[in-house]
């Protein structure tokens, strides 16, 4: 272990789901204190905190959490980065240590989003007197929500499945629904879950339509969540004991992009650039192949969304997503097991959450303490998130051993 | 009539309806809001170009859950006309999957969003099918 490597030392998620009797800052702290206990580790040894929270991105988590577990005065960065927050948060505290400034820090990623209901979207405020203004960058006179496109989450995505579907051919609303049918199938092993029930296809293409082709199901779950982890240099990993070495795992990348820009980039959000980018940023800084990987967890907010990731982190051929899928390999059984977590579709998607327990599961594979559900002989595996605006963040896990 | 005010500020009304893009003078990057700079060179001239009202779509959702308020179901797409990328509505067909089709050719529509306490009627535009989904125009 080099000098300048960056191991997770501890690593928490809470359950998620409902959990009306804890507020943001009891959800952050039981995460928070499981990881500190799971690397064996206090808040004394933080040399940073990074927080993330997106619903209350100006309530400064990061203070709120040192004030239930330890104000030991060092630098908090409460950050905000649409979906991709938990990644931001780790990858903040990582950057602390590579630059050297400490060697040890805390990522957390909270969450309250049960109820929620559907995100994006929405209009303008109504006033008394209607009197067409245009305001704003488009120069609007009334709402443009559903009048030019929508800003609906589930609306956008679908789209970014149908585009590749177009492109490619076979995206069919049944093959979109038998990779819910999938990820619903591998929730069942994970009791950590939001939902952990097994669904049929048909069940899945006859529930609630919300944007075609995704039903409720195809969509990632509101729910309530925390997960957390504990980063350690490598220099500092060699002073510890033998447990502690042998329990971590070692992030070989560490990689966030944003779109860059290309035509049509600004009319629907482009999620497929900024992930090949950081893809290829991480297999480079790894020297891990896509062949190498055991798992992936990767981003499936919604169905649709699945499958163009597929080609995204090259898990296939070019334009191959619909066949690679149909090859079985994704379930948990096959060749590149894909979200054996249950995936934000069954497992839920605590949005600030989501992007420290992805690398929460990866780990425990790795570590191979992931019980049922466990992928035997796992070494190597991806966590990727993305947020629309667009933020991507992709790590790459690999176990002492390897 | 009344006066009239476009929904946004890109579309052009009048005998010939159309969309209008910021183009950027430097690279020929074009956008639909209010530019700061381009995003694509970092230059911050621009003129106005004219959008070709013909395309063909590229990408569509049928939205059947939206916010209070936003009537449902509709389409939503992205419509390639010649090269530029626009977000709008599919108009004038039903909204379902056996008559909005990846790839059909598509025209822009205008239509009533609706009149304010003044009288002054809000336009708004989408793109409807060319030809009905039998082939007949």
């Amino acid at each position: 272990m080099a000098t300048d490597d960056v191991w997770i030392l501890g690593i928490h998620m809470t359950k998620f789901g409902k959990h009306p009797d804890l507020d943001t800052i009891d959800l952050a702290a039981d995460a928070a204190l499981n990881a500190l206990g799971d690397g064996g580790v206090s808040m004394k040894d933080m040399g940073v905190v990074a927080a993330g929270n997106l619903m209350a991105a100006n309530a400064g988590i990061g203070q709120q959490l040192q004030k239930q577990l330890g104000q030991t005065g060092v630098p908090v960065y409460n950050v905000a980065n649409a979906c991709a927050t938990g990644a931001t948060a780790l990858r903040t505290a990582i950057m602390a240590i590579k630059a050297g400034e400490c060697d040890m820090g805390l990522a957390v990623g909270v969450e309250k989003l049960s109820g929620a209901g559907l995100l994006g979207g929405g209009g303008m405020a109504k006033a008394d007197k209607k009197v067409y203004e245009p305001r704003g960058r488009y120069g609007s006179v009334a709402t443009i929500d559903g009048r030019i496109g929508t800003e609906t989450m589930p609306g956008v995505f679908a789209q970014v499945g149908m585009e590749y579907g177009h492109k490619h051919g076979g995206a069919t609303f049944e093959l979109f629904a038998r990779i819910s049918e999938k990820n619903h199938a591998h929730s069942t092993l994970n009791p950590l879950a939001t939902y952990s029930k097994k669904m049929s296809l048909e069940e899945i293409m006859g529930d609630v339509m919300i944007a075609y082709p995704n039903t409720r199901p195809m969509c990632s779950a509101n729910c309530d969540g925390a997960a957390a982890a504990v980063v350690v240099s490598g220099s500092k990993l060699k002073t510890l004991d033998p447990t502690q070495r042998r329990r971590a795992v070692k992030v070989s990348a560490s990689v966030l992009t944003t779109d860059p820009w290309e035509e049509a980039c600004q009319v629907l959000p482009n999620v497929n650039t900024l992930t090949r980018n950081a893809a290829d940023q991480a297999y480079e800084q790894s020297g891990v192949s896509p062949e190498d990987l055991d798992l992936v967890e990767l981003h499936d907010c919604f169905a649709t969304a699945e499958l163009v990731h597929y080609d995204n982190l090259g898990l296939c051929a070019p334009g191959e997503a619909v066949p690679f899928f149909e090859s079985g390999a994704t379930w948990r059984d096959g060749q590149k097991p894909v979200n054996v977590s249950g995936g934000l579709e069954s497992k839920g998607h605590p949005i600030a959450a989501t992007g420290i327990a992805n690398i929460w599961e990866v780990c425990h594979h790795l570590r191979g303490e992931a019980g049922d559900r466990q992928i035997e002989g796992a070494t190597v595996g991806l966590a990727h998130v993305i947020g629309l605006g667009s933020a991507c963040g992709v790590h790459i896990l690999e176990s002492a051993a390897a | 009539m009344g006066r009239q005010v476009p929904l946004v500020d890109y579309l052009v009304l009048g005998e010939q309806p159309h969309l209008e893009a910021n183009e950027c003078t430097s690279c020929g990057a074009r956008y639909f809001d209010r530019r700061n700079a381009c995003a694509s060179c970092g230059a911050t001239s621009f003129h106005k170009a004219a959008i070709t009202t013909e395309g063909e779509l590229r990408a569509y959702t049928i939205v059947s859950m939206a916010a209070p308020g936003v009537p449902v179901p509709f389409v939503a797409a992205v419509i390639d006309c010649d090269g530029t990328s626009i977000r709008a509505n599919i108009i004038n067909t039903e909204p379902d999957p056996e008559n909005v089709k990846l790839g059909m050719k598509v025209r822009l529509a205008t239509y009533t969003v609706g009149t304010d306490d003044e009288g002054t009627e809000a336009i708004g535009f989408g793109f409807a099918p060319l030809e009905a989904p039998d082939g007949n125009r």
